[in-house]
């Protein structure tokens, strides 16, 4: 369906991502921080992106206001995974360009309705 | 939390990636001094807890979750500086981090958690975050608030994007779509901020849209529709169509005061950690190295055929061997590379043993680690492991002295061990160093002495005192503790090296410190050996324990005191081992004792006399133990390139074997000629 990239230091994570966007039809590319997710970002054009905020080399919110600032991801929906829940995270996702969150653990059905959300 | 089974397959994943993190947790953690935290290191803390809470709670493991989330939420306090960590804390963490440990493994085995420990840990942190600076965030883990749902005939949702609305990646559209699935909506569109067409920004959302929703959806399921966009990209106001009067504003977010200052983290170790890898069975590899090992004997049978000159007028074959040499070696390397493994593993369980046990002993050591990324095969690395836990044991309980008597003469109270790894000439050499007393040489030789290890009155070279440490069943604790003092001794230490194809080296200066030096080989399965001819038998000699081979001059060698001969070589008398005396090789009318071969072994140099230098190649060494059985002075057996089999011999085992073979004959130990 969707080419969705994915930057998260946790392997598991990444899997646990992979596995249940895979199985829904979508096509993952995945990263493993920042730096990573951010040369990757260079060379491919995802409908999605989902990253996670605590990240070694450079961390989540760096890497939106990295991807924010290239024309092509100015208006790609990005995704923050956070097992932070109080607002203070959120609101900083939000003020470095993110366009919304999921809690983990999430719920696959969850995950899959919020890209559901941004890919309309 | 139901398991869902598609994610069973992701355990096995999890369980290494999370013991990596408690790894990596354990060592920021012994890196921190109180008081004056590392952000680098509380960072890389932090993030490696939250991975395993993350996973945690992914796999339904509560305990796991609990104990992680307090954790998380201490470290958090720290990382934002209002909380500093003091000992206590750090202990609490450590303790914490095995609890952890022990959790995963009891999912690992299906066997029951822990429930009571975990519990009392948690417990205790959420009473130093109570208590604390920066008391506790309220935030529990996994839970959602679920508001009561009931029954609505619709709402009137007045939604008004701000400027900013498409910036963040977000489509108006798209909102209003999943607004109308919900149930049959109206739509009405307000323009009242557009501007003119000559000052139109594509870019800014200019429209506001009034929906008046009907159905059964409940206030919750609309409100989830604006969750990411509610208050800081638009507002939302969200109305009972039946009850206009009350309406209520569902604003979310207070706007934070704090300014999103995230520094970015630097490259940390754990970068080196999650470099791209497969795992791979160790049979798998195993199998590949054994191919590996059959083609290389083919390619020393084909080149065997080149050697007796009959391919010379084919020369396309001739290069096709020599093609498939290169090949072969290449081959050979990259797969022997699969089993290499970084002794950053090994060296990593060691700060928390030297914490643990200073603490217990109430010894202030640093150890300090260097040479992590030195690469060794990994059968080498799983049994180096227990032989180094021995000797740092022992370098923290005997080596290093107590706090006080470090300051009576003039040292540091804080302790140090260096334990490094590093490459020497096809070898990995491991050294612990500390900078203890260095070893009683009066106490080793009375304890000795005590045991009927030595003469009394014996006049030993230092050395030779040092090589006591070897002997079995020595302790020179004046009190067996439960550190080292476990009934197994450094004779086992130095045996478990030996059967690695390694060697053990002590040097200890008193006052200074003593020295530890391990030299093992860079892999156990092929090597580069000589092959040499005794009488009608081919030997082959591994290339690493030759110095020099050359032309025996019979006026070189010397008898002293009638029977033992010496070679002398470069001002040097050598020990002269006649192999076929000592392996009993039937002497054939080719022996000539052409060749002397000078190698290195059992920690010195000795000359062996052979008949014949017959060529250099790999060799697939096979075990004698497992086919045959434990012969002393041979480390295995190869097959050669014309089907036939050569044994290999093993120096230190040949020396010894030549020790006692002319100890039995009556003869003196080695001397030096240069002291005459």
């Amino acid at each position: 369906m969707a080419q969705i990239l994915t930057i998260d230091d946790s392997a598991t994570m990444r899997q646990l991502l992979r596995t249940t966007l895979a199985d829904a039809g979508h096509h993952v590319i995945e990263a493993k921080d920042g730096v990573e997710g951010l040369q990757v970002a260079h060379g491919c054009s995802p409908r999605v992106v989902i990253t996670d905020i605590n990240m070694p080399r450079m961390d989540g919110l760096t890497l939106i206001k990295k991807l924010r600032a290239i024309p092509e991801y100015k208006r790609i929906p990005i995704i923050v995974l956070t097992t932070e829940i109080d607002g203070k995270k959120k609101q900083i996702a939000k003020t470095a360009g993110a366009t919304g969150w999921i809690t983990k653990p999430f719920d696959p059905p969850k995950l899959l309705a919020a890209i559901k959300r941004v890919l309309g | 939390m139901a398991l869902d089974p598609r994610f069973r397959a992701l355990f096995e994943t999890f369980f290494e990636e999370a013991a990596e993190g408690l790894t990596a947790a354990e060592g920021a953690l012994l890196n921190l001094s109180p008081g004056s935290e590392d952000s680098e290191l509380v960072n890389l803390l932090f993030r490696s807890i939250h991975s395993i809470k993350g996973g945690g709670g992914t796999f339904g493991f509560t305990h796991l979750g609990r104990l992680s989330h307090v954790m998380e939420t201490l470290l958090d306090q720290v990382r934002e500086g209002s909380r500093h960590l003091e000992s206590h804390s750090q202990d609490l963490l450590l303790q914490s981090v095995d609890c952890l440990r022990c959790i995963l493994i009891a999912h690992k085995e299906a066997v029951d958690v822990d429930e009571e420990r975990c519990e009392r840990l948690s417990l205790e942190i959420e009473s130093i975050l109570a208590a604390g600076p920066g008391a506790a965030k309220e935030a529990a883990p996994n839970t959602e608030v679920v508001e009561s749902l009931h029954s609505q005939h619709g709402w009137r949702i007045a939604f008004q994007p701000f400027p900013h609305f498409m910036a963040h990646g977000n489509d108006p559209y798209r909102l209003i779509r999943l607004v109308q699935e919900l149930g049959p909506t109206t739509i009405v569109s307000s323009f009242a901020e557009a501007k003119s067409f000559a000052s139109f920004e594509p870019e800014t959302c200019a429209c506001s849209w009034i929906l008046e929703l009907r159905g059964e959806a409940s206030r919750e399921e609309v409100r989830d529709i604006f969750s990411w966009v509610e208050g800081d990209d638009c507002e939302l106001e969200i109305v009972e169509l039946a009850d206009e009067s009350a309406s209520k504003t569902e604003a979310e977010f207070e706007v934070a005061s704090e300014v999103a200052t995230h520094a970015t983290s630097q490259a940390s170790t754990s970068v080196q950690m999650a470099s791209s890898s497969i795992r791979v069975p160790v049979d798998k590899i195993d199998s590949l190295v054994n191919l590996v090992g059959e083609l290389v004997i083919t390619q020393s049978m084909l080149a065997r055929v080149e050697q007796d000159n009959v391919l010379h007028q084919v020369p396309e074959l001739r290069d096709g061997l020599g093609e498939l040499e290169r090949n072969t070696r290449e081959l050979q390397e990259t797969v022997m590379r699969i089993r290499m493994l970084p002794i950053g593993t090994t060296f990593a369980r060691f700060p928390r043993l030297v914490h643990d046990l200073g603490r217990q002993l109430g010894k202030h050591i640093d150890l300090r680690l260097s040479g992590e990324n030195t690469e060794l095969d990994k059968t080498v690395l799983e049994n180096i492991g227990d032989p180094l836990v021995h000797i740092i044991r022992n370098c923290v309980d005997h080596g290093i002295e107590a706090p006080a008597s470090r300051e009576a003469v003039g040292k540091d109270p804080m302790g140090t061990i260096d334990l490094r790894a590093f490459h020497q000439g096809g070898h990995v050499v491991i050294e612990v160093r500390d900078d203890g007393a260095g070893v009683n040489r009066e106490k080793l030789l009375a304890k000795a002495a005590e045991k009927g290890l030595v003469e009394a009155d014996a006049a030993l070279s230092d050395e030779q005192v040092l090589q006591i440490l070897f002997h079995p069943g020595l302790s020179t604790a004046e009190q067996v503790s439960d550190i080292s003092g476990r009934g197994v001794g450094m004779d086992v230490v130095k045996r478990n090296i030996e059967a690695l194809g390694g060697a053990i080296a002590v040097a200890s200066e008193p006052g200074k410190g003593t020295l530890f030096r391990i030299r093992l080989p860079l892999t156990l399965a092929i090597i580069d050996g000589q092959r040499v001819r005794i009488g009608d038998e081919t030997y082959i000699i591994p290339l690493v324990n030759i110095v020099e081979s050359l032309q025996a001059k019979h006026h070189h060698i010397t008898c002293i005191a009638g029977r033992a001969e010496v070679y002398r070589f470069r001002g040097e008398a050598l020990q002269l081992v006649r192999v076929s005396e000592v392996l009993s090789v039937p002497r054939s009318q080719k022996s000539r004792d052409g060749m002397v071969v000078v190698v290195e072994g059992d920690d010195r140099e000795v000359a062996l006399v052979v008949d014949e230098l017959l060529g250099i190649q790999q060799v697939v060494i096979k075990s004698l133990d497992t086919n045959f059985e434990r012969v002393a002075g041979l480390s295995g057996a190869t097959i050669l390139g014309d089907g036939t089999i050569a044994l290999i011999l093993d120096m230190n085992g040949l020396i010894r074997l030549a020790n006692s073979w002319r100890h039995s004959r009556a003869t003196q130990s080695r001397c030096r000629l240069a002291s005459q």
